[in-house]
C-alpha cells in the first residue's frame, strides 16, 4: 500500500491538492448558490486532507492523518449546521442566492 | 466674652439662613422679625464688647486653623480692638435701625424675605471684615459684601437697567479687589504673615523698604478706590442707586462704602512709613470731594443727589487719611453713617410716600404732607451741611483743621471748596422737594402720605444721632466737655502693644481753630440761608433736561464720564472680545475641534464603503488577506 502511494512523486500530490483549493477558492468566490459555496468549502478541506495524507506516507508520521480524521469530523459538523442555516435562509427568502444576504448592511 | 465674640457675625448669618431656607413660607413679619432679632442680639453683644475693650483691652478669638500651607499660618480668627468694636457698633447699629425700617418700605414687596436675607447675609460678610485678625478675613467678607451688593442693588431684577447697575457695581469693585488682592501678596511676601498684629509688630524689626512699603498701600489703596468709590472707581456708586433705598442707605452710604476707610485706618502703621502713599490717598479723596460734589450740584434725582454727595465725603474721609488724620476719619465715618443713613431713609419715605417718584422736580412743598419725614431731612442737611453743633459740623471741622496743619491753605481751601458745594447741593434738595408748591400730577399729590411710624422711628433715632453724633469727639478748644474722646479712645494700646490708631499731631493756636472754623461754619449757614430764597419759594423749577447749556449740561451729564469709560475701555474691549470671538473662538477653538469630529466622520463614511454586506466581497477581502499572510511568509 506504502509502495503504490510512493510510485506517484509527492511533487504531484502538492500540484493536485493545490488545484482542487484554487478550484475551491474560485468556487467559493465566483458562485451564488450558497449550496455549491459550501461544496467548495469541502473541496477546500478535501484538498487539504489530501495533502496531510500525503505527507503523512511519504515522512512515515501517522500525525498527519490525525489531523485528517479531525479536519473530517469537523467538515461534517460543518455541513450539518451550514446546510441547516441554508435550509431556514431558503424558507425565509425562497432562494439560495448568497448576494440577497446583504442585510448585515443596514 | 471671648466664646461669644463669633456669635456676633454669626447671628446675622443664622438670619439669613433661616430667612433664605425658609423665609417664602414664613409670614412678612416673622421675616422682619428674623432679620432684625438677630442683628439687634449682634448689637448687643457688640455693646458688651465695647464695654470689654474699654475696660480690658483688645480681644482676640480664633475659632479656627482657616488654613495651613508652608509658612503660612491663617486662622478664621476675630481680633475685636478699639477700631473694630466701634465699626461693629456703627454696622449693627445703624444696620439695626436700617432693618426696622425696610419692614415697613419693602412692605409690599413679595421678595421681602430674599431681601432680609441678602441683608443679613451682608452684615454678616462687614462684620467679618471689620472683625477678621487678619487680611485674608477681610479679604473674605470684602468680597461678601461686594456680592451681597451686586445681589442688592439688581434686587429688581426684572428691570435690566438695574441689572446693569449691578453688574458694573460688581466689575469696578473686582478692578479694585485685584489690587487689593496683589497687595495681600506683596504683604506676605514682605512680612511672612497675614496677620495683622503680626505685620505691624514685624515694621520695626524687618525694616522693609519704603518703595516696597509705598507698592503696598498704593495697591491696598486701589482696592479701597473701588469699595469705597473713589475716582477713578466711584462710577458705580451713582448707578448702585438702583436698588432699594434701604440698600442705599445701609450699603452705599452708611457702612460698606467705608470699607476702605477702614482698611487704611487699619493698615495705619504701614501708611504712616509712607508719605508718597499719603500724598497719593489724600489727592485722591481730595480730587473726589471737589469733583462728585460738582456733580451733585445739578442732578435731579433725589438719590442721586445722595449718591454724589455719598461719594464726595468719601473723598474728605480719604484727604484725612492723607493728612494721618485717622481718627478723624473714623470720627466722619461714624456722623456720616448717621446723617447719610438718615437721609437716604428719608429720602426713601419721599419715594415711599410719593408712590416711586424720585424727580425732584415733580414734588416740591412736601413738609406739610410729610412733616416727620420734612424735620429728620432738614436735621440730616444741616448735619451733613456743617450746621453749628450738629454731627457734621464736628467732623467736618475737624479734618478742614487738621487739612490747614498738615497740608497748608491751598488743600484746606479746595476742601472747603468741596464743603461749600456740598452745603448748595444738600440745600437746594431740601428746599426744592420740601418746599415751594408741590409739582407732581394730581394723582400723585391724592396719594401723597406720611410713612408708618416703623420707618417714622428709625428716622427719629438717627435723627437724634445726627444732631448728638458731634458730641462723641468735640475739639480741645472749645472746652465743651468730652473733648477728643474717640481720638483718644482709638488711641488706646492694641494687640501690638502700641495704640490702635495714634494720636495725630495738631499744632494749631486757638485763634487760628476758631477762625477756621468760623469761616466755614458762617459760610455754611450763609449758604442754608441764601439757598432757601434761590429755591425756597419757586413753585415751578424752570430746568428741564433740553434747557440746560454749557457748564450745566456738562455737569448735569456727569461731565460724561460714564461716555469717556464706555468709550475708552468698555467700547474697545467689546471689540477686542468680539475679535477674539470670532478669529479665536469661532475659528480657531471651534474649528479645531469640529475640525476633528467632521474628520473622523468624513473618515468614518469612507470606511463604512467597505461594510457593504456582500458576502462575496467579505469573501474575497478574506482570501486576499490570507494571499498576503502567505506572501509575506514566503518573502
Amino acid at each position: 500500500m506504502l509502495e503504490t502511494i510512493r510510485v506517484v512523486p509527492i511533487d504531484y500530490y502538492v500540484y493536485l491538492s493545490t488545484l482542487l483549493f484554487v478550484i475551491g477558492v474560485f468556487g467559493v468566490l465566483t458562485r451564488r448558490n450558497a449550496i455549491v459555496v459550501l461544496m467548495c468549502v469541502e473541496l477546500m478541506l478535501n484538498a487539504v486532507n489530501l495533502l496531510l495524507a500525503a505527507f503523512s506516507t511519504y515522512l512515515n508520521d501517522s500525525q498527519g492523518q490525525i489531523m485528517v480524521f479531525f479536519i473530517m469530523v469537523v467538515a461534517a459538523a460543518e455541513a450539518a449546521v451550514g446546510l441547516g442555516i441554508l435550509v431556514m435562509i431558503y424558507r425565509n427568502t425562497k432562494s439560495t442566492d448568497i448576494s440577497l444576504l446583504d442585510k448585515l448592511r443596514h | 466674652m471671648n466664646s461669644l465674640i463669633p456669635l456676633i457675625p454669626f447671628l446675622p448669618f443664622i438670619g439669613f439662613l433661616i430667612n433664605g431656607l425658609f423665609g417664602k413660607n414664613l409670614s412678612k413679619n416673622a421675616v422682619g422679625i428674623i432679620g432684625s432679632g438677630t442683628l439687634l442680639a449682634s448689637f448687643l453683644l457688640s455693646v458688651a464688647c465695647f464695654n470689654q475693650v474699654g475696660a480690658t483691652g483688645p480681644i482676640q478669638s480664633t475659632l479656627y486653623n482657616f488654613m495651613s500651607v508652608g509658612n503660612l499660618q491663617v486662622n478664621f480668627g476675630f481680633l475685636v480692638d478699639h477700631l473694630s468694636v466701634w465699626m461693629m457698633l456703627i454696622v449693627t447699629g445703624v444696620g439695626f435701625l436700617i432693618h426696622v425700617y425696610s419692614i415697613g418700605y419693602m412692605h409690599d414687596d413679595e421678595g421681602l424675605w430674599k431681601f432680609f436675607a441678602y441683608l443679613n447675609l451682608f452684615i454678616f460678610s462687614m462684620l467679618l471684615l471689620i472683625m477678621g485678625d487678619n487680611l485674608l478675613m477681610l479679604f473674605f467678607g470684602w468680597e461678601g459684601v461686594g456680592l451681597c451688593s451686586y445681589l442688592l442693588i439688581g434686587f429688581w431684577n426684572k428691570n435690566r437697567e438695574y441689572v446693569k447697575a449691578a453688574n458694573k457695581a460688581f466689575i469696578m469693585n473686582r478692578i479694585g479687589d485685584l489690587g487689593l488682592l496683589i497687595g495681600i501678596f506683596l504683604i506676605y511676601k514682605t512680612f511672612g504673615s497675614v496677620n495683622f498684629s503680626e505685620i505691624f509688630a514685624a515694621i520695626p524689626t524687618i525694616q522693609p523698604e519704603a518703595g516696597v512699603v509705598t507698592l503696598i498701600c498704593m495697591l491696598l489703596f486701589i482696592g479701597a478706590m473701588g469699595k469705597s468709590a473713589q475716582i477713578p472707581l466711584y462710577t458705580w456708586l451713582p448707578d448702585a442707586m438702583a436698588g432699594p433705598t434701604p440698600v442705599s442707605a445701609l450699603i452705599h452710604a452708611a457702612t460698606m462704602v467705608t470699607a476702605g476707610v477702614y482698611l487704611v485706618a487699619r493698615c495705619n502703621p504701614l501708611y504712616s512709613l509712607s508719605p508718597d502713599a499719603m500724598h497719593f490717598v489724600a489727592l485722591i479723596g481730595l480730587v473726589t470731594c471737589i469733583f462728585a460734589a460738582v456733580i451733585g450740584l445739578r442732578q435731579n434725582d433725589i438719590k442721586k443727589v445722595l449718591a454724589y454727595s455719598t461719594v464726595s465725603q468719601l473723598g474728605l474721609m480719604f484727604v484725612a487719611l492723607g493728612m494721618g488724620a485717622y481718627a478723624s476719619a473714623i470720627f466722619h465715618v461714624t456722623t456720616h453713617a448717621f446723617f447719610k443713613a438718615l437721609l437716604f431713609l428719608s429720602a426713601g419715605s419721599v419715594i415711599h410716600g410719593m408712590g416711586g417718584e424720585q424727580d425732584i422736580r415733580k414734588m416740591g412743598g412736601l413738609r406739610k404732607a410729610m412733616p416727620v419725614t420734612f424735620w429728620v431731612f432738614l436735621i440730616g442737611t444741616f448735619a451733613i451741611a456743617g450746621f453749628p453743633l450738629l454731627s457734621g459740623f464736628f467732623s467736618k471741622d475737624e479734618i478742614f483743621a487738621y487739612t490747614w496743619a498738615h497740608g497748608g491753605k491751598v488743600w484746606w481751601g479746595l476742601a472747603g471748596l468741596g464743603a461749600m458745594f456740598t452745603a448748595i447741593y444738600m440745600c437746594r434738595l431740601l428746599y426744592v422737594t420740601f418746599f415751594g408748591e408741590f409739582r407732581g400730577t394730581a394723582e400723585q399729590k391724592h396719594h401723597l402720605h406720611e410713612s408708618p411710624k416703623v420707618m417714622t422711628i428709625p428716622l427719629m433715632i438717627l435723627a437724634v444721632l445726627s444732631v448728638a453724633g458731634g458730641f462723641l469727639n468735640t475739639p480741645h478748644f472749645m472746652h465743651l466737655g468730652n473733648e477728643q474722646w474717640l481720638a483718644h479712645w482709638f488711641s488706646s494700646v492694641g494687640a501690638t502693644g502700641l495704640p490702635v490708631i495714634p494720636m495725630a499731631e495738631m499744632h494749631l493756636e486757638p485763634s487760628t481753630e476758631w477762625g477756621l472754623m468760623g469761616f466755614t461754619t458762617s459760610l455754611a449757614v450763609a449758604i442754608i440761608i441764601a439757598l432757601y430764597f434761590i429755591y425756597g419759594k419757586i413753585s415751578n423749577l424752570p430746568v428741564t433736561d433740553a434747557e440746560q447749556t454749557g457748564l450745566t449740561r456738562l455737569i448735569a451729564n456727569k461731565f460724561y464720564v460714564d461716555e469717556i469709560y464706555d468709550f475708552l475701555v468698555v467700547k474697545p474691549l467689546e471689540k477686542l472680545s468680539r475679535l477674539f470671538y470670532h478669529y479665536v473662538d469661532i475659528q480657531g477653538i471651534d474649528g479645531l475641534v469640529n475640525g476633528i469630529g467632521t474628520g473622523v466622520q468624513r473618515l468614518g463614511a469612507e470606511f463604512r464603503k467597505l461594510q457593504n454586506g456582500n458576502i462575496e466581497y467579505y469573501l474575497l477581502g478574506m482570501v486576499a488577506g490570507a494571499v498576503l499572510l502567505l506572501l509575506t511568509l514566503l518573502i
